[in-house]
């Protein structure tokens, strides 16, 4: 389904009517650029209206609740609320609030629903399928809300997942997770489906979780070398921002093989989709939470 | 009536059951003949002609459409697709949901737009393909070719090229598949 809405965006007139006259409102407690213009962007093309709130300029300085504010915006008609927070959960609680629609646009540390599904379409538009392919997550998988969901998404469609990381960065209770473990990347290059390269939160390093960004780099960093390595129809994907030198160079950000740039376009895709199925279709949906959201997408 | 619709229709949804075989497939291969007569007759050849077939159920009408338009003329008229879910006008009234993906890569200013349906109806689809046609350009002129035209119409639209006129109840549904038309009703 969301192949039409890519489609929408490929016209000399990038929009279509559906949703006029409907509210987005984009609610980010936790700062967000790409994110939040690809809501705002999937918004607009559907021809909603977008009422945007930043955590940093409103009243919650003043010492506003979330609930209040949740009240506030959803008195001014907002017909479905995007939700960011640093707090794992928000979103959930935010929906047991209101009847209106709510998207989890990433809480914490906990998921990041969109992002996997534009990961799974990303991956799917070059190859067809996730069945039986292997896809190793390589980083910052403790602190990464998009390592939660697109494990629970690739396994889901049927790839294999490997999380490469230091042990330090690796969640506690990991035994749970459908996927199986590294903690050194090159042995692993020459026969992976796809890479999927996390950012490193640079303030990690403060809490000594790993000793410097340069010892970092030269266990995990897909060089130019290493990417060198991968086969020739592997993946390379980032949801952004990279950290050039860190987690992967500019030169295996620029190859061939990489779709950094692919998942930015599909994301604005998935996200008129998501909108759309929420407020469009008909259909009744709560909260699209990880599971229901890979549902969505089929 | 494209298979979206037999399902999500109101008060439709439900097991169609036919009633009378209204064309065959010779019959509508011969409809086909004569719109494309038409066709070039009105347009005093195939210049500048994009044939543009309503997904879903007037896409295969279209790609005969065009085909027979190249056996006559020698020349094979652009083609391309459109759905126009996202631009209907009971969005939030039904359930509609995109089901295929529009393939309108020429571009349309200037050009002559054959509009291709199986069915007319209420003429709400017409209206909004017409919007979404905006969206791609400004043709010189859009015109309408349809299978069947059962009246009943909400918008004034009105077609350019019919293949068959068939006075129906508005209860009943015309269904155009591959084997021919038929005239039936939903039963639940």
């Amino acid at each position: 389904m969301t192949d039409a809405f890519a489609e929408i965006g490929r016209r000399p007139i990038p929009r279509v009517p559906a949703l006029r006259g409907r509210t987005v409102a984009t609610l980010f407690f936790e700062n967000s650029t790409r994110t939040r213009m690809s809501f705002e962007t999937a918004a607009r093309r559907l021809s909603a209206d977008t009422v945007a709130f930043s955590a940093s300029t409103s009243s919650l300085s003043k010492g506003e609740s979330i609930r209040d504010t949740v009240e506030v915006v959803a008195s001014y008609g907002a017909d479905v609320l995007v939700v960011r927070h640093a707090m794992a959960g928000t979103a959930h609680r935010v929906a047991e609030w209101t009847d209106l629609s709510v998207v989890n646009a990433g809480d914490g540390c906990h998921e990041h629903p969109t992002q996997a599904l534009l990961d799974c379409y990303t991956v799917r538009e070059r190859r067809g399928s996730l069945d039986g392919m292997r896809i190793a997550i390589v980083g910052d998988v403790s602190h990464s809300r998009v390592a939660r969901s697109d494990v629970l998404a690739f396994t889901t469609l049927g790839a294999e997942v490997v999380l490469v990381a230091p042990a330090t960065l690796l969640p506690p209770a990991i035994e749970g997770w459908p996927v199986t473990v590294a903690h050194e990347l090159d042995p692993l290059l020459g026969d992976l489906d796809a890479i999927y390269l996390l950012r490193l939160q640079r303030e990690r390093i403060t809490e000594g979780l790993i000793p410097s960004l340069r010892e970092y780099a030269a266990d995990f960093c897909l060089t130019a070398g290493r990417v060198a390595r991968m086969r020739s129809d592997a993946l390379v994907l980032h949801p952004g921002p990279t950290n050039r030198g860190v987690e992967i160079s500019a030169e295996a950000a620029a190859d061939h093989r990489s779709v950094i740039l692919d998942q930015v376009v599909n994301g604005v895709s998935v996200r008129m989709a998501v909108l759309f199925l929420l407020l469009g279709s008909g259909r009744q949906l709560g909260a699209v939470e990880a599971g229901d959201a890979v549902e969505v997408d089929r | 009536m494209a298979e979206r619709e037999r399902r999500q229709t109101p008060p439709f949804g439900g097991v169609f059951v036919s009633h009378a075989r209204i064309m065959t497939t010779d019959d509508m291969g011969r409809a086909v003949r004569r719109m494309a007569h038409e066709v070039i007759e009105r347009n005093h050849g195939l210049d500048d002609l994009v044939v543009v077939g309503l997904q879903t159920g007037g896409v295969p009408i279209a790609e005969r459409l065009a085909e027979t338009l190249a056996d006559i003329e020698g020349l094979h008229p652009l083609v391309g697709t459109l759905d126009v879910a996202l631009h209907r006008d009971d969005i939030g009234l039904r359930p509609v949901v995109p089901e295929a993906v529009t393939d309108l890569t020429a571009d349309l200013d200037g050009r002559v737009v054959v509009l291709v349906d199986d069915v007319l109806f209420t003429g709400r689809t017409i209206r909004a393909a017409l919007d979404a046609l905006c969206d791609f350009g400004r043709p010189r002129s859009i015109q309408l070719a349809v299978m069947i035209d059962r009246g009943h119409r909400e918008l004034p639209i009105r077609p350019d090229y019919v293949g068959k006129n068939l006075p129906t109840r508005r209860d009943e549904v015309v269904d155009v598949h591959s084997a021919g038309v038929d005239l039936g009703v939903m039963q639940k």
